[in-house]
């Protein structure tokens, strides 16, 4: 597994960064790895309020729907548009297929590092 | 082959409607449409081709064994069929005098009565026109018993983990807020986690008992209390009835109300067959806000619609799928009061005599004493040979089996869902054990035959995911614009 040191990880399979005063939200490799293909996305829009720890938007692969959680608690900055009409780019580059910018970050979920989350999918493989 | 469309040449028509035999009546010019609707124009003949050959590649209950997991795909006896095609069913109108439909009425008031026995339940509305619209109908119920009582904090409704994935997709619907619950090491809720989820503002709790994962919670009536004295109501997804009918009622475990899938669980067709029809029952309290109508009987022994004092209005026009309700009650009085009890007694007979012949073959996901459905984990065959839960059930279908359910429920890694039904005979589910043994020792001696199956069927595998993120949903004219 190859998860990027410089992000932090959620244990619900989120990736986050921060970026320009930004936080950056994506999907981890072991998530896109279990849902398989993934065909529909469900995000918020720019202005929302997201809560650490609660969903934010869904993913729909061909076997099942899944709730996507968001690690910090903060205002919708940006949403990857582009990525709602190619939802492929998940599965093909998930580090950099982000999801959403979330800016006035207020707190964040319990976050790990690339080596405490890959103990988790360990345990969960 | 060819789609109907293509099928078509410029004037080949069938001439099929009679000559006009009231007076005519010219429509503002307006209204009419300038062109033609692009209707495909192709003889009776080529129609009739079209259809037969279409049915010739589909796999139906007729066809062979279906152990779809979760769906009940029972043999529908053909009694049934002939009683929904009695001419004093098909040719009569939802708008004619009520004395003219006593018949009919007295139908849905019979199958009425009979479903509230085998349900616990006290009335029952059957305009819900299959299981996840009678979920739907169910939580309004919910909500407007909240609303009555000016209770408006109660936004939250509890579905388990392992619950079908309408359950929480109708409370979506319905306005409220999903709390999920996990499962327990058996398979049951966690009544921990219940006990911290539930709070003033719980509206409800929605579950399905056997869960399905095939197993009966053993603390139903504790999962009950606790949503009860929180101030919520309890739901019961009739999904799963197909194990229990005769031996225990939802009402008796302390559910409020309820949906039946009559195309599940009382042999009316189902899976591109049906219609449906899903019939939502619930206790006395509850009966002031059912849809209109219901049906009552005055003293002088006459049928007639009545009307909710409170009712939360139509759900879907008139009376539901009516025909589906003529089969259903056909279904009951055929199999009567012992017949009813047999029919889920033995279901849940097959489906531990085929999990007991699979063991040892394949992982049971909780291995013990089944309802009429079981889960196998194809999880450590994956890891041992690479064949996964899709490449089995598409080996199945060589052997002229339906696949069971697959990825399903989400708990399970690798799930295999099978549920066969007390309609088959222990010949079939002997021939259908052997089948999935012989499929579990190509797993392990030729992994890349399985990875490419089927191979004798017409079509291979289909691209689902093309097929999700580019649907193809008419068709397409050369000159479209």
């Amino acid at each position: 597994m190859n998860n990027p040191k410089e992000l932090k990880y959620t244990k619900t399979h989120e990736w986050v960064k921060e970026e320009d005063g930004l936080f950056v939200v994506g999907l981890t490799d072991f998530a896109q790895d279990a849902l398989g293909d993934i065909v529909f996305l469900n995000l918020p829009l720019v202005g929302d309020e997201v809560t650490a720890g609660e969903v934010f938007g869904d993913v729909e692969s061909v076997k099942a729907v899944s709730d996507v959680y968001s690690p910090v608690t903060g205002k919708v900055a940006a949403v990857n548009e582009e990525l709602l009409e190619n939802t492929a780019m998940i599965n093909e580059d998930c580090y950099n297929a982000w999801l959403i910018k979330v800016e006035d970050v207020t707190g964040t979920e319990e976050l790990l590092d690339a080596e405490a989350y890959e103990e988790v999918c360990a345990n969960e493989a | 082959m060819k789609l109907l469309f293509e099928l078509s040449k410029e004037n080949r028509k069938m001439n099929l409607i009679p000559p006009c035999d009231v007076p005519e009546y010219s429509f503002d010019e307006t209204l009419l449409r300038k062109e033609e609707l692009r209707l495909p124009q192709i003889s009776e003949v080529d129609l009739s081709r079209h259809y037969t050959r279409l049915a010739k590649q589909a796999h139906g209950v007729n066809d062979g064994f279906y152990p779809l997991g979760s769906c009940t795909m029972k043999y529908n006896p053909r009694i049934d069929e002939e009683a929904a095609a009695l001419e004093g069913f098909t040719a009569i109108h939802p708008l004619q005098p009520q004395s003219t439909l006593q018949g009919a009425l007295q139908v849905i008031y019979e199958a009425r009565e009979l479903l509230c026995e085998i349900t616990g339940m006290d009335d029952m509305t059957f305009q819900p026109a299959a299981g996840a619209h009678g979920e739907y109908t169910g939580l309004l119920l919910i909500r407007k018993y909240h609303q009555s009582r000016n209770d408006t904090k109660r936004v939250n409704i509890i579905v388990p983990d392992s619950a079908h994935g309408t359950n929480p997709a109708s409370a979506t619907m319905a306005g409220f807020k999903v709390i999920n619950v996990s499962s327990n090491e058996n398979g049951g809720v966690d009544l921990e986690a219940l006990r911290n989820a539930v709070g003033e503002d719980t509206a409800g709790l929605m579950l399905t008992n056997p869960n399905t994962l095939g197993l009966f919670d053993p603390n139903i009536l504790e999962i009950t209390r606790i949503v009860h004295e929180a101030g919520g109501l309890c739901y019961y997804d009739g999904a799963n009835m197909n194990a229990i009918m005769g031996t225990v009622r939802p009402g008796d475990m302390g559910f409020d109300c309820m949906h039946l899938n009559l195309h599940k669980t009382f042999g009316t067709p189902h899976g591109g067959g049906g219609p449906g029809s899903g019939p939502v029952g619930c206790k006395e309290f509850l009966k002031k806000f059912l849809p209109k109508y219901t049906v009552s009987k005055n003293m002088d022994g006459n049928y007639y619609l009545d009307v909710a004092e409170n009712s939360m209005g139509k759900v879907r026009s008139f009376y539901g799928n009516f025909l589906v309700v003529v089969k259903a009650l056909t279904y009951i009085k055929s199999l009567g009061k012992e017949g009813i009890k047999e029919a889920s007694c033995n279901a849940v007979l097959n489906a531990n005599y085929l999990m007991n012949k699979l063991k040892g073959y394949y992982d049971v996901a909780y291995d013990q004493i089944c309802m009429h459905e079981f889960v196998l984990s194809l999880d450590k065959m994956k890891h041992e040979t690479g064949v996964s839960a899709m490449d089995v059930a598409k080996q199945s279908l060589d052997f002229g089996i339906h696949p069971p359910t697959m990825y399903f429920p989400l708990i399970v890694h690798e799930a295999l869902m099978l549920e066969p039904t007390e309609t088959e005979s222990k010949e079939t589910l002997d021939e259908a054990a052997e089948i999935f043994i012989e499929i579990a020792r190509m797993a392990h001696e030729d992994p890349e035959y399985l990875h490419e199956a089927p191979h004798n069927c017409l079509i291979r595998r289909p691209d689902e995911v093309e097929a999700a993120r580019k649907p193809i949903l008419r068709y397409e004219f050369e000159n479209d614009q």
